[in-house]
C-alpha cells in the first residue's frame, strides 16, 4: 500500500513541477502584455494582473508597418505551405504507391535536403537574389520557404499515404475509377490529417524563419514578423509591455493552430518527423 | 538521383515489345504507367534542386573568391584560389568558434535527449488526467515561435524587474538582485540553453511517450516472468524497443540545435564581445556584418562539412537501410 502511494506521489509532484516550468514563461509572456507598466516595473513580481489595460497592444499595433508586416508574413507562409503541399501530394503518392527504379534514391534525397543548413547559406542566397534584383521582394523568401518545408512534407506525407490501405483503391479502380479519380475521391478525404499536420509544421517554419529575411529584406516594409519583432526592444527600448504584447501578437495564431490540431498533428509525427 | 526512365516499370506485364507496330494504345499507355512516378517527383525534386542546389553550388564559387564591399559594389569577380580557406583554417577565431559550437551542441543535445527521455517515460506512468495537463503545457512550449519565446526568455531574465532575478533572490541568492545575465559569456549561454532544451524537449518526450504505447506488453510479462525488476524491463525491454527512436531523435537534434541561428542572435547577437557566436552566427557576422563575404561563404562551407562529419555516421546507418524499409 505505502509503496504504491508512494509510486504515485513522485510522479505526480514532477509533473507539476514540470507543468509550471513549461507554462510559465508563457503565462508570464500573456500576463505581462496586459498589465500596466506600474506593475510591470514593481520591485515584487505581480503574479495575478488585477487591471487589465490594452495600452501595450496598442502600443505594438500602432508601430511603424505592423499591419503590413502581418500582411507580408502571412502572404509568404501560406503560399508556401500551399505550394508544398501540392508538390508533396504528387510526390509523396508516387513514393509511396509505386514501385520504381530510384525510388529509394529519392527518399534519401530528400532526407538529405531537410537537413540543409539553410541558415548557414545566407550569404549565397543574398548574392543570388541580389544578382536577380528581387532584394526586398517576397518571391524569393516564397520560393526559399517552400524548398525549406518541401522535404518534410513529402516525406511525412508519403507515410500519411502509405498507411492507408491499398485496398480501397483498387476497389474504387475495380469499380471504374481511374487512378486520378480514385486518387481524389478515395486518398484525399483520408489524407485531412496528415495535411493538417505537415502544413501546421510547414506553416511554423515559415512564420519563424529569422536570418533569410533579416538577410534579404532590409527595407521595413519588406520584412516579416520574426525581424520585427527582434528589433522591438531594440526601438522601443525597455517598454517590457509593449515587447510582450507584440510577442503574443506574434504567437497566438500558431499557439491556437497547435492546441487545435495537436492531436491529429502529434499523431503523424512519430512516423514522417522522426524517420527524416 | 538521376531520372531514369528507360527501365521497366511496376507492372512489367503491361510492357509490349512488338516490333511491327504492336498494340499502339497499350503501349503508350505503358510507356505512361512507367513514365507516371517521375512525372508525380518531378516539380518537387526540381524546385528542391534548383532552389537548395543553386545556393550551395554559388557559395562554393563564393567561397573562393575575393569579394568584399568593393567588389560587391562594382561586380568584380575576382579568384583568390583557397585563400579564403586558408585564412580561415588559420584564424584562431575560427577553430574556437568551432569548438565552442560543438561543446554548445553536445552540452544541449545531451539535456534535451536526458529529460526529453525522462519526461516522456514520466508521461507513461501518470493518471489521464495528469497527463494531458502535463502535454498541454509541453505543446504550449513547443508552439512557441522562436523569436517570440526568445523576447520572453530576455524578459524573463531581464537585469532590472526580470523575474528570475527576483526568485534567486528571494530564496537568499541576494547577489543576483540586479544580475547582467547578458553580460557574460556563460550566463549568456546559459539562457540560451535553457531556452533551447525547453522548447526542444516537447518533440522527444512527446514522440517518446507515444512509441512507448506502442510497446507490447506480452514483453513486459515475458520478462517479469523470467524474474527481471523495473529497472532490469527498463533496460531489457523499453530500451531497446525505443532504440531506433532515440537515434533518429539524437541526429535531428544535433542538426537543429548546430544550426541555432535565431536564439543565439536574437538573444544578444552573439555577444557580449562575439563570445557566444556559434558556426552559423560567426559565418553571418563575418560575411554579413563585417563583408567578407568571400570569407563568409567559406565558413559557411566548412560549416556544412562539420554538420556532414557530425551525422555522417547517421547517415550512413540510413544508406544502409533496406528497400522495404525507406
Amino acid at each position: 500500500m505505502k509503496g504504491s502511494l508512494f509510486g504515485r506521489f513522485w510522479p505526480n509532484a514532477t509533473a507539476v513541477v514540470l507543468i509550471i516550468g513549461f507554462v510559465f514563461p508563457v503565462y508570464w509572456m500573456f500576463t505581462t502584455a496586459f498589465k500596466p507598466t506600474g506593475d510591470i516595473i514593481s520591485e515584487t513580481p505581480v503574479w495575478f494582473p488585477t487591471d487589465a489595460t490594452l495600452e501595450h497592444f496598442r502600443t505594438a499595433v500602432a508601430a511603424d508597418h505592423f499591419w503590413t508586416l502581418v500582411r507580408n508574413s502571412l502572404t509568404v507562409t501560406i503560399l508556401a505551405v500551399v505550394l508544398s503541399l501540392i508538390l508533396a501530394l504528387a510526390g509523396s503518392f508516387a513514393m509511396a504507391r509505386m514501385r520504381f527504379k530510384g525510388r529509394r534514391g529519392f527518399i534519401i534525397g530528400f532526407m538529405i535536403a531537410q537537413m540543409a543548413p539553410w541558415e548557414v547559406m545566407v550569404i549565397a542566397i543574398y548574392m543570388l537574389v541580389r544578382d536577380n534584383d528581387l532584394l526586398n521582394s517576397l518571391i524569393p523568401l516564397t520560393l526559399f520557404y517552400l524548398v525549406m518545408i518541401l522535404p518534410f512534407t513529402v516525406l511525412t506525407l508519403r507515410g500519411f499515404v502509405g498507411a492507408i490501405p491499398k485496398e480501397l483503391e483498387e476497389s474504387a479502380m475495380v469499380d471504374g475509377c481511374t487512378r486520378p479519380q480514385a486518387f481524389r475521391k478515395v486518398i484525399l478525404p483520408l489524407l485531412a490529417p496528415g495535411l493538417m499536420s505537415t502544413s501546421l509544421f510547414g506553416f511554423i517554419t515559415a512564420w519563424n524563419e529569422f536570418p533569410m529575411v533579416l538577410v534579404l529584406n532590409k527595407a521595413p516594409e519588406t520584412q516579416t514578423l520574426p525581424v520585427w519583432l527582434s528589433s522591438f526592444q531594440t526601438n522601443f527600448g525597455d517598454d517590457w509591455g509593449a515587447t510582450m504584447a507584440a510577442s503574443s501578437l506574434f504567437a497566438v495564431p500558431i499557439l491556437v493552430l497547435f492546441v487545435f490540431l495537436q492531436r491529429k498533428a502529434v499523431a503523424g509525427l512519430t512516423d514522417g518527423a522522426v524517420k527524416g | 538521383m538521376t531520372v531514369q526512365t528507360e527501365r521497366p516499370a511496376s507492372r512489367p506485364a503491361v510492357v509490349t515489345k512488338d516490333p511491327g507496330g504492336g498494340p499502339v494504345k497499350r503501349d503508350s499507355r505503358a510507356r505512361r504507367a512507367r513514365l507516371a512516378p517521375y512525372l508525380l517527383l518531378l516539380p518537387a525534386v526540381a524546385v528542391t534542386l534548383i532552389f537548395l542546389g543553386w545556393p550551395v553550388v554559388k557559395d562554393l564559387s563564393l567561397s573562393f573568391q575575393n569579394l568584399n564591399m568593393r567588389q560587391l559594389i562594382q561586380h568584380l569577380t575576382e579568384w583568390n584560389g583557397i585563400s579564403n580557406y586558408k585564412a580561415v583554417l588559420t584564424s584562431e577565431d575560427f577553430w574556437r568558434v568551432t569548438g565552442r559550437s560543438v561543446a554548445f551542441t553536445a552540452v544541449n543535445v545531451v539535456s534535451i535527449m536526458v529529460l526529453g527521455t525522462l519526461v516522456g517515460l514520466l508521461l507513461a506512468r501518470l493518471g489521464r488526467r495528469m497527463r494531458v495537463a502535463l502535454l498541454t503545457g509541453l505543446i504550449l512550449a513547443w508552439a512557441m515561435p522562436v523569436i517570440a519565446a526568445t523576447t520572453v526568455y530576455q524578459w524573463l531574465f531581464a537585469q532590472r524587474f526580470g523575474v528570475v532575478n527576483w526568485m534567486l533572490d528571494a530564496i537568499g541568492f541576494h547577489s543576483m538582485a540586479e544580475y547582467n545575465w547578458s553580460g557574460g559569456q556563460y550566463s549568456t549561454f546559459f539562457v540560451i540553453i535553457v531556452l533551447i532544451v525547453w522548447q526542444s524537449i516537447p518533440f522527444v518526450a512527446i514522440n517518446l511517450y507515444a512509441a512507448t504505447t506502442t510497446i507490447p506488453k506480452e514483453l513486459y510479462e515475458a520478462a517479469s516472468l523470467d524474474g527481471a525488476g523495473p529497472w532490469k524491463s527498463f533496460t531489457s525491454v523499453t530500451l531497446p524497443f525505443l532504440r531506433p527512436f532515440l537515434f533518429a531523435t539524437t541526429f535531428l537534434e544535433v542538426i537543429w540545435v548546430f544550426k541555432a541561428f535565431a536564439q543565439v542572435f536574437a538573444f544578444n547577437e552573439g555577444g557580449p564581445d562575439r563570445l557566444t557566436e556559434i558556426l552559423p552566427v560567426y559565418a553571418y557576422i563575418e560575411g554579413m556584418g563585417n563583408q567578407h563575404y568571400g570569407l563568409g561563404a567559406a565558413i559557411s562551407l566548412l560549416t556544412i562539412l562539420i554538420l556532414l562529419g557530425l551525422t555522417s555516421y547517421y547517415l550512413r546507418l540510413v544508406l544502409k537501410q533496406g528497400d522495404d524499409e525507406l
